[in-house]
């Protein structure tokens, strides 16, 4: 299987990148690690008539810390996300989210900004962030500005990114002290992409009860679905067994999933309830003050 | 800096198995094809050709990758290693090998994309267990061993080459 013939562009300035895709217009696509845009060219899912390969720009990929927050490039590819010492020591959660993605090879390879930007409803990291509550930077010849996740992911494959923009980093605040972070996910046995998934940040005080939670649930919806009615449980409450497992029993009550052949919608609420439990349980075991 | 109209063949520049290349590439040219069809590398196999089986995995710049989903001009600039360039000389790799030993192939279909992610595995983590065995081999798919020989295979390497933790 080909992809239908298109024009190549490998610019070398984010600058660069931004005048090709405004002159090309939406005849153009951004490519990043290309491992969802070019399968879906292969099955002429997606024919663009020029690709503008960001391999090759400088200054988008790595992890650092930025002030109290960590910055993401954009292009950064899954594994040295989830191998990152920052990534590790601050959001666990997101390493966890990035080393259960795919498979090494496509680790190796695929970016966190193109998993963002593609928003699946199946892909992992939308889920994690949304929990996470990270901002997205994106450019445009016409200057810059950030999206935050909550309103980031708007429809299935569909984001708040303009056709003229291109993300370059993520932004993920570092979590207040007593806080931890956690990713949940019951992958599909064959493509290895998400089933359901439960993302968690939950913030402890000393005494033991919740003063902040962060719970997002993937694959029931268009993508990363709030949790509202869980976190409002937690709220105030001792992070215990038992209050844990009620509030993760309301973890489905935002969605209205489809069942497919896989797994059926019951099934699917169940299991965001059994994966919002473990997420929780997970960020609140890491949750020391 | 204007796009190349559509179809526009792009010259690259790749280092494969240590020998410099020049080519020239379609752009929708995947990076599997200019390997057997322009440089007759044709160790890399094609199994699925939609990201699945891992048969035509190949290290770009000394990471596992597949090279079914990378177009040709994404390899420009970079060093590649597939399956022909794994041995020095005469001397196989271990983990070639240990498949040899192990008995980890019966149509050797998926062997070469094995070897070379098992190989990128022991360079990474040189110690692995056999959890970690086969979390690294997930993206491979074999359709004769039932897996066990290949896990064996790649256990003898880790062991032949020194990682200590591994139990035959
Ligand atoms: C076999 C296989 C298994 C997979 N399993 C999983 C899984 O379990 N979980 C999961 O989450 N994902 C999975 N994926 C998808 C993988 O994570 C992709 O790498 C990811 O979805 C897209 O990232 P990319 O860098 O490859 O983007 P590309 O394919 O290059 O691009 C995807 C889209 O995003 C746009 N884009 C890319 N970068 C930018 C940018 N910086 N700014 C604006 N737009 C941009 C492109 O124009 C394109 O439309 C799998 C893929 C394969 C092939
Ligand atoms: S041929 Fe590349 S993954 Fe199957
Ligand atoms: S040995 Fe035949 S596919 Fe693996």
């Amino acid at each position: 299987m080909f992809p239908a013939n298109f024009g190549y562009a490998a610019p070398r300035s984010v600058d660069e990148a931004l005048q090709l895709l405004s002159k090309h217009g939406e005849e153009a696509k951004l490519l990043a690690g290309g491992h969802s845009l070019i399968p879906a060219m292969k099955l002429r899912l997606s024919s663009p008539r020029t690709l503008i390969d960001l391999g090759a720009v400088p200054g988008l990929r790595g992890v650092r810390l930025d002030g109290n927050t960590l910055a993401i490039g954009a292009l950064t590819v899954h594994a040295d996300v989830g191998s990152s010492d920052l990534v590790r020591k601050h959001l666990p959660g997101l390493a966890e989210a990035a080393s259960v993605i795919g498979d090494v090879q496509v680790r190796n390879r695929g970016t966190i900004g193109g998993s963002v930007a593609h928003a699946d409803p199946a892909a992992d990291f939308p889920v994690i962030l949304t929990a996470l509550n990270a901002t997205f930077v994106l450019q445009s010849t016409g200057g810059s500005r950030t999206v935050t996740a909550d309103k980031f992911f708007v429809d299935y494959f569909t984001t708040a990114m303009e056709p003229n923009e291109i993300l370059t980093e993520i932004i993920v605040p570092l979590p207040p002290a007593g806080t931890g972070t956690a990713y949940a996910k019951l992958a599909h046995p064959a493509s290895g992409y998400v089933v359901v998934s439960a993302g968690a940040m939950i913030t402890r005080q000393p005494s033991g009860s919740c003063t902040a939670a962060r719970i997002t649930i993937g694959g029931l919806g268009s993508g990363p679905v709030r949790a509202v009615a869980s976190e409002t449980e937690l709220q105030g409450k001792a992070l215990n067994a038992q209050n844990i497992a009620a509030a993760a029993a309301k973890a489905a009550e935002e969605t209205d999933p489809d069942g497919d052949i896989y797994a059926g919608a019951d099934y699917k609420r169940h299991m965001a309830t059994v994966l919002a439990r473990r997420a929780i349980e997970a960020a609140v075991k890491r949750a020391v003050t | 800096m204007t796009a190349e109209p559509e179809n526009t063949a792009i010259p690259i520049k790749v280092t494969v198995n240590g020998v410099k290349h020049e080519a020239v590439v379609e752009p929708r040219t995947l990076l599997v094809y200019f390997l057997r069809e322009q440089l007759a590398l044709t160790g890399t196999h094609v199994g699925c050709d939609t990201s699945q089986c891992g048969a035509c995995t190949i290290h770009l710049n000394g990471r596992a990758v597949k090279s079914c989903t990378i177009l040709a001009v994404q390899a420009n600039g970079k060093e590649i290693t597939t399956i022909e360039g794994l041995a020095r000389g005469d001397a196989f790799h271990p983990v070639q090998e240990g498949f040899r030993e192990k008995h980890g192939l019966q149509c050797g279909y998926c062997t070469p994309g094995m070897i070379m992610t098992a190989a990128h595995l022991l360079e990474t983590n040189p110690d692995p267990s056999e959890e970690e065995i086969k979390h690294a081999l997930e993206g491979n798919l074999c359709r004769c061993t039932g897996y066990v020989n290949i896990v064996e295979s790649v256990k003898w390497a880790a062991q032949k080459m020194g990682g200590k933790n591994v139990s035959r």
